[in-house]
């Protein structure tokens, strides 16, 4: 089944006269189930790329359709709740919100759309075990390590019971130890619960993870092909 | 959630947050302590008109406020009086003889309204006699006893015991004049008062002006509690359409306006207090978004909508300013406690306040209106304060808050 289709997308940057064509001419599909990785240099487009395709950034040109709905046409408002019932978020940092407890992170995003308590309480408590996190519920993010702070954010995101995950460089602050962890815990959800992660990465290590890997450069694709 | 967040939120930053807190506190503390300054104050002074000076209610002849004069007074005042003093509230009713005259010591003269009473009923009426400073109320001076005020004993250079001549105008228009003897003398807050009023037994005067008997020129009504004194004034002016009856507010509308003017003028006090203080709020709010470019960014992306983040915000500011009023309030509660019961004492300038009618020591006392008013006015300058940052909050693209450098 296809979660997401996007369709010649371009996103051009005008900075003081320059435009910057960060993401150029653009077309991709995902299936319900992807590990998919979007690999390139810094500055190659991966996080315009990854925001255009989560509803987080309007492109120039080019067409989104995820779970069989075009989203270009949504206000910001309505892409608000788009998200929140459609996509999960996992980003490079600021992941959390300070002062909530990691099980209250997670349910956090359940009361926004108006979980009922009994269901959040399970489920928050299951997601953090799900991550190996069972033992920090109550702890706060300033309390995690690095690598414990992007598990409860993969928690997080998957507790919306999303269409698909989009993590945006998760491990680039993470160590060798952490990075590892983290994508083990994202790989056996996605093996074992079936859930579709997209993510980005210039780290050949979390590269090698990956089931489909889609390279960019200069906002283009250069190569798009299943590694296993 | 969104309440328990704000409310961790605002502790993110403890030093800010006490900062802004204090702040508050501070302000709203002057504030309320204000008001229960100036309320005590006002209220002494309607309370002292009332029960030194010119009690609940008065009545006189139609022409007597007008004129003064001797002849217009009230007849059969007796039946009147005692009509007066079985209705319901009523605590107790006085009647009077008054009569301008010149008051003469050894040393000079003055001119003042010499009031004829019958001690036991004008006791029960007024609390001059509680202001004795020298001598007795009519006692210790066994013919023609006069109490006066401390202000003319001082201007006629007179002792208790010291003897005053008094001349009047009779009622055929000759000049007649008597011996008076000082019993006491006394000091109200009011220096005015004390300066152009003297009591004599209302027998002692009738006899001086020639006056008949059964007749006088003013009734004076106490009532059991403030504000009962309209309802008996309109049936009084029923009852006795040819008679002036009058509520203290009428006899002293500038007392009525002192009191409207003050609850009013004190509020637009507190406003401007608070409206200073929100610019601080609106200062510290935007500053608290700046910080949290990033964490908005990131819960707009993860799906928290514009209201929610709106909410956020103006609940931050508002248990800031919450938490700030309330601890202003208590602040001054208990200053009010204390100082409602000890007195706050302004001696230094007693004789500029009493020449004005006040008193030198003051007792702040508030209700519950002002206090929430009050607290009302500081959870809507948290909201007012809120808006503007709180758009911006809103205002910010999830997509560049989050690729904000930091
Ligand atoms: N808001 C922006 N304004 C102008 N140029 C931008 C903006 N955001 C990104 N770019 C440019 O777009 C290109 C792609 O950036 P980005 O998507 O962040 O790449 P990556 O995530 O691969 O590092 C870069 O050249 C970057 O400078
Ligand atoms: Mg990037």
């Amino acid at each position: 089944m296809k979660v997401l289709d996007i369709q010649n997308i371009t996103k051009v940057y005008t900075d003081s006269e320059i435009e910057v064509k960060a993401v150029n001419d653009v077309s991709l599909s995902f299936s319900q189930g992807e590990f998919a990785a979007i690999v390139g240099p810094s500055g190659s487009g991966k996080t315009t790329l990854l925001n255009i395709i989560g509803g987080l950034d309007k492109p120039t040109e080019g067409e989104i359709v995820i779970n069989s709905m075009n989203i270009n046409k949504l206000s910001s408002s309505e892409l608000i709740h788009f998200r929140l019932h459609n996509i999960g978020f996992v980003f490079q940092a600021y992941n959390l919100i300070p002062v909530l407890t990691a099980k209250e992170n997670v349910e956090f995003i359940m009361e926004l759309q108006g979980k009922s308590k009994a269901e959040r309480e399970k489920r928050s408590l299951e997601l953090l075990s799900g991550v190996g996190l069972v033992d920090r519920i109550n702890s706060r993010p300033a309390k995690l390590s690095g690598g414990q702070q992007q598990r409860v954010a993969v928690a997080r995101a998957l507790a919306s019971k999303p269409m698909f995950v989009l993590a945006d460089e998760p491990t680039a602050n993470l160590d060798s130890k952490s990075t590892e962890t983290l994508l083990e815990i994202m790989e056996k959800l996605n093996r074992e619960e079936n859930i579709t992660f997209i993510f980005s990465t210039h780290d050949q290590r979390v590269v090698n993870k990956a089931r489909r890997v889609i390279t960019v450069e200069d906002g283009r694709i250069v190569s798009d092909k299943s590694n296993s | 959630m969104i309440w328990s967040v704000s409310w961790r939120n605002i502790w993110r930053s403890k030093t800010r947050s006490l900062v802004i807190i204090t702040a508050i506190a501070l302000g709203v503390f002057a504030g309320v302590y204000t008001i229960a300054f100036m309320i005590g104050w006002v209220n002494q002074r309607i309370n002292g008109v009332i029960n030194t000076e010119v009690s609940h209610l008065q009545i006189h002849q139609a022409d007597y406020l007008e004129t003064n004069e001797v002849h217009c007074y009230i007849p059969n005042i007796g039946e009147i009086r005692d009509n007066i003093a079985n209705n319901e509230g009523v605590k107790a009713v006085s009647s009077r003889l008054i009569a301008s005259c010149m008051i003469s010591s050894a040393e000079t003269s003055s001119g003042i309204l010499l009031t004829g009473i019958n001690p036991k009923c004008e006791r029960e009426t007024s609390n001059v006699h509680t202001k004795i400073i020298k001598g007795k109320y009519f006692e210790g001076v066994k013919r023609n006893p006069i109490i006066i005020g401390e202000k003319l004993a001082q201007k006629l250079k007179v002792k208790v015991r010291s003897k005053l001549v008094i001349t009047v105008t009779e009622m055929d228009g000759t000049i007649s004049g008597g011996a008076f003897r000082v019993a006491g003398i006394f000091k109200t807050a009011n220096s005015a008062f004390d300066e152009a009023k003297a009591f004599v037994r209302i027998s002692d005067l009738q006899k001086l002006l020639n006056i008949e008997d059964n007749v006088g020129h003013e009734i004076a009504i106490l009532m059991n509690k403030n504000g009962g004194e309209n309802i008996i004034a309109q049936k009084l002016r029923r009852q006795y359409p040819k008679l002036n009856i009058m509520t203290w507010e009428e006899l002293l509308p500038d007392i009525k306006m002192l009191n409207e003017s003050t609850d009013f003028s004190l509020y637009i006090y507190v406003v401007i207090i608070l409206l200073s203080l929100g610019f601080g709020i609106v200062n510290t709010m935007l500053m608290v978004i700046l910080e949290r470019v990033k964490e908005f960014g990131m819960l707009m992306a993860i799906g928290m909508s514009k209201i929610r983040v709106f909410t956020m915000v103006v609940l931050e500011t508002v248990f800031l300013s919450f938490v700030g009023g309330c601890v202003g309030i208590v602040l001054a509660l208990g200053l009010i406690a204390l100082t409602g019961k000890i007195g706050l004492d302004l001696s230094l300038w007693a004789e500029g306040l009493n020449s004005l009618g006040f008193e030198a020591i003051i007792y702040p006392e508030i209700g519950t209106v002002p206090v929430v008013v009050v607290t009302v006015l500081v959870i809507i300058t948290g909201i007012l304060s809120a808006i503007y940052p709180a758009r911006k909050a809103i205002k910010l693209n999830p997509a560049e808050a989050l690729r904000m450098d930091t």
